[in-house]
């Protein structure tokens, strides 16, 4: 950082009233500057105060009424007053995991091909393709969902995997066309793979090549350097990438809402329909009549922020304390 | 006395378990490619099957007429939502640009340690907010009280492109050569001087870049509109006081209508947005290469 | 220092594991080599090289090297920065590689096996042929894994602690770490870890160790130390060590390789020769030169 120029250029002593004239604007307008910079960035703060204040009083009504055991119920019936939470709480967190682990095997060996195995004009042209991946609006997302991964999913996938691993509950008979647990998971892994596949393919190529050198020099193959040395020297930035992944997966809203089915359940078996906590905000806060009805809304909102920020204040402090750099999609390089 | 016959003790060919493990290690790599190909091929298939169903739709009729009313089955366009998401998101940036831009500056050339690491914590925390929640926040704000208008909307997205700006934009700071910094200070410039017309214009190049990917983000947002705007039934509307259509809204509620009509229609309007984020991010990205390979950087 | 003798008597003797021959390798060789297996002496050449060059993509970085090294010898290359020795010696277990526009000409053998042929193995290759870096580079974990980890993928899991005891002892590091083998690795000085790096490459029991400016990054106690070692450990592997030093080439090999740049401006061996006939009686006058200090 610069300091502030307060000496007065070396002009000689015949510009002595110009480099006092200087001085005062210039350290007038350095001050501005910084006040200016810092208003920016103080409106952001204030903007992300407001937000929680925002939702947190917007659930208060919800909250005074029904208290923590919102979280546990089921039943919601608007026309009744009655709202529970578990269904959309439990469709959330469902879908992120299991997203977030598909996407983690996924995009970890994402991240590998490209920082490490793959020819550097292939990983160039491969890179930026799968941020592409990420730049598709969610809503695109969502109708291809609907009308390419849905029924693909119900008449082909499902049944399969049924047939081979029905004994395991999560993989019960389809029940629906197609909208289901199972169509979302499969979804968020598209948004979120690339996320992860990003984020990863950085951290690797911090691992010094003299680490890996050494290995290699020990006469281990490939896949024993990365597995014994670049594995583990990047474990904890690979956990701050998942943390990324689920706060990503669990915000999601607009795709999700497609092919989830919107139905108040919480099933076991995957292949049925369910819902979750964007989506049901998506879907009812625009008709919703009541007071208590949007409280109630809010009141899931709050949960999702609550668990959002949680788990980025989490990746940010293992990835090196807070305000590191987990960066994500601005890096345009 | 100089061994050039092969020395069969000495064979370089796998010894011991070494062919299993080339095996295994030869298994992951293919794991990886498979993986990394599996990702292009979906890139693929949802490009080409978006152009596939909706390329189709996509004239002059469709681009500029007003949106189908509920229940009157073809016809009808996305016009509307163009010039709507064209105004949302100019309020957004209008907005998103000085707030992203101090806050980079801010971060890049006055914090210290202690508020730089608490603004840069607040910055990840927004970058990591669900869209949904910017939507909820503003419409419990504004909306619940003054009713929907397209500066709703604006600041909603608003949100969602401020650290996008930000975050770029600091990484385009930092990465003017330091020796610029440093030149400027031995003349003696003031520090403001250095930063509007040294700094900036040598990240600029950077910063623009980022905008124009903000906004292809903040064109493509669904959330934080949705619960701002209502989604049938508009026509041309430019009073920024009033709600506009978007193309997402428009797209979405489309697909809520359950109407077979509507999901063509809903194909066409999502093929041009695709087409034109995809477009946007290529350009920026060839672009800002270039860019600062002619600047050297 | 008697580390050599000292790392012998602790071997058990399993099977007919001596120092030399590797556990998984029949010491009944075929009929016509018994003389090789048998006749282990100091005359048998290691490396053989026959007008080496190295390209990278279009740009010629070592040109027309040839020589031959010895076993049970420690071999030195010397030379002025950039002039290829580091370069030559990365050919010699495959190292360079990596390097995508990577190319060699002419031939390099080992043991009379094509070292770039396609019946040499490349993983094969760097385990018979072990490299200790010029600046240490010990593996984020434990002493002990540090030492252990290459070997157990190679299969070696038997009496695992003997292993590393044995490494650490002859890499006179024995005493120093015995009581904290679980720490880790990144805690010891600079002279430790690269010591810890020689032990782990003694550890998979190769037949050569090639040492990259090993001591330059060290202070020079824990340069005379590492000089110990490799005088130590001539007896049991072929040494091959780049160095910057003169002085330290003297002290420690049996012969020397000068290399610096011919007419075209690109590296090459100048003369190679006894360590002792190179330094007092140099037959090129650019090695006289760089010896008497006139450059480099």
């Amino acid at each position: 950082m610069t300091s502030l120029a307060t000496e007065p250029s070396p002009i000689g002593t015949a510009g002595f009233k110009q480099r006092s004239r200087l001085n005062r604007t210039d350290i007038r307008a350095n001050r501005a500057l910084k006040w200016l910079a810092l208003g920016g960035g103080l409106l952001l703060f204030i903007t992300l105060i407001a937000i929680v204040y925002q939702i947190i009083s917007g659930a208060s009504q919800a909250f005074n009424k029904f208290g923590f055991g919102f979280l546990g119920h089921t039943a919601w019936i608007p026309s009744e007053n009655i709202f529970g939470g578990w269904t959309f709480i439990y469709g959330t967190l469902v879908t992120g995991l299991a997203s977030v682990i598909l996407s983690t095997i996924l995009g970890v060996s994402i991240g590998l091909f490209l920082a490490l195995l793959a020819p550097r004009r292939v990983s160039m042209i491969i890179g930026p393709l799968i941020e592409m991946l990420a730049a598709i609006p969610s809503i695109v997302i969502g109708l291809i969902g609907i009308v390419l991964i849905c029924p693909f999913i119900s008449s082909d996938i499902e049944p399969w995997v049924h047939s081979v691993f029905g004994w395991i509950p999560i993989f019960g008979a389809t029940q629906t066309a197609g909208n289901s647990i199972f169509a979302a998971i499969l979804v968020l892994t598209i948004m979120v793979v690339p996320i992860i596949a990003a984020l990863t393919r950085d951290l690797f190529m911090t691992v010094p090549q003299e680490l890996r050198d050494g290995a290699e020099a020990l006469g281990s193959t490939r896949w024993e350097m990365i597995r014994g040395v670049v594995l583990p020297t990047t474990k904890t930035g690979i956990t701050a990438a998942c943390m990324l992944g689920f706060g990503r997966a669990i915000g999601e809203a607009i795709a999700v809402s497609q092919v989830i089915g919107g139905i108040p359940a919480w099933p076991l078996n995957f292949f049925s329909g369910g819902d979750a906590i964007g989506p049901v905000i998506a879907n009812q806060y625009p008709s919703a009549l009541t007071t208590l009805d949007k409280s109630s809304l809010f009141y899931l909102a709050a949960v999702l922020l609550v668990l959002g920020i949680g788990v980025n204040l989490f990746a940010q402090w293992i990835a090196g304390g807070f305000g590191s750099r987990v960066r994500l999609g601005a890096k345009v390089r | 006395m100089s061994a050039i016959s092969p020395d069969p003790n000495y064979t370089l060919a796998p010894s011991g378990n070494l062919r299993r493990r080339m095996l295994i290690s030869r298994t992951a790599v293919t794991g990886t490619i498979v993986a990394a190909g599996a990702a292009v091929a979906v890139l693929g298939i949802l490009v080409y099957y978006a152009a596939y169903q909706g390329a189709s739709q996509l004239n002059l009729s469709f681009l500029t007429s007003d949106l189908p009313a509920i229940g009157l089955s073809g016809g009808g366009g996305i016009g509307p939502a163009l010039v709507g998401t064209a105004e949302v998101v100019l309020i957004a940036t209008l907005i998103a640009l000085p707030v992203g831009i101090l806050t980079a500056i801010y971060l890049s050339e006055f914090a210290g340690p202690t508020v730089g690491r608490l603004m840069t914590t607040g910055l990840e925390l927004m970058a990591g907010l669900p869209t949904i929640i910017a939507g909820i926040f503003i419409a419990g704000l504004i909306v619940d009280s003054s009713g929907q208008s397209a500066w709703a909307a604006g600041l909603a997205v608003a949100i969602v492109e401020v650290p996008l700006i930000a975050r770029a934009s600091i990484e385009a700071l930092r990465r003017v050569p330091p020796t610029m910094r440093e030149a400027a200070d031995a003349l003696g410039v003031a520090h403001w001087r250095t930063v509007l017309g040294v700094i900036l214009p040598t990240a600029s190049n950077g910063i623009v870049t980022a905008t124009i990917l903000a906004v292809a983000r903040g064109a493509g947002e669904t959330a934080p509109v949705l619960l701002t705007i209502p989604t049938f039934g508009q026509t041309y509307q430019l009073n920024p006081n009033h709600a506009v259509p978007t193309v997402p809204l428009e797209i979405w509620g489309l697909l809520n209508s359950g109407q077979p009509s509507a999901l063509a229609q809903a194909w066409g309007a999502a093929f041009l947005l695709m087409i034109l984020i995809l477009a946007v991010n290529i350009g920026a990205r060839v672009w800002l290469r270039r860019g600062e390979r002619k600047r050297g950087l | 220092m008697s580390i050599g003798q000292s790392s012998s008597e602790e071997i058990p003797e399993e099977g007919a594991t001596t120092r030399l021959r590797l556990p998984d390798r029949a010491p009944e060789a075929q009929p016509g080599a018994t003389s090789y297996v048998e006749s282990a002496t100091e005359h048998e050449t290691v490396f053989h090289a026959s007008s080496v060059s190295v390209n990278y993509g279009e740009k010629r970085a070592l040109d027309d090297v040839s020589m031959e090294i010895g076993k049970h010898r420690a071999t030195a290359f010397i030379g002025p920065s950039g002039c290829g020795k580091s370069t030559f010696l990365r050919c010699l277990n495959r190292m360079n590689d990596s390097i995508p526009s990577f190319k060699l000409g002419g031939e390099l053998r080992y043991h009379g096996h094509d070292l770039y042929g396609s019946e040499a193995n490349r993983v094969e290759v760097r385990r018979r042929i072990g490299m200790v870096f010029q600046k240490p580079n010990p593996f984020a974990k434990s002493i002990y894994d540090n030492i252990a980890w290459a070997a157990k993928n190679l299969g070696m899991k038997d009496n695992l602690d003997d292993r590393v005891e044995r490494a650490l002892r002859s890499a006179a590091l024995w005493d120093e770490v015995k009581d904290r083998l679980k720490a880790s690795a990144l805690g010891l000085s600079g002279g430790q870890q690269q010591r810890l790096c020689i032990a782990r490459a003694i550890a998979i029991e190769p037949d050569v160790i090639l040492l990259d400016e090993p001591a330059s990054a060290l202070d020079p106690i824990a340069t005379a130390a590492i000089e110990d070692l490799i005088h130590a450990l001539k007896s049991e592997y072929t040494i091959v060590i780049v160095t910057h030093n003169m002085q330290q080439a003297m002290r420690v090999a049996d012969k020397t390789a000068f290399f610096s740049l011919d007419d075209t401006r690109t590296g090459t061996l100048i003369e190679f020769d006894q360590t002792d006939k190179l330094f007092s009686r140099p037959q090129d006058k650019r090695t006289e030169a760089y010896i008497t200090g006139q450059f480099g």
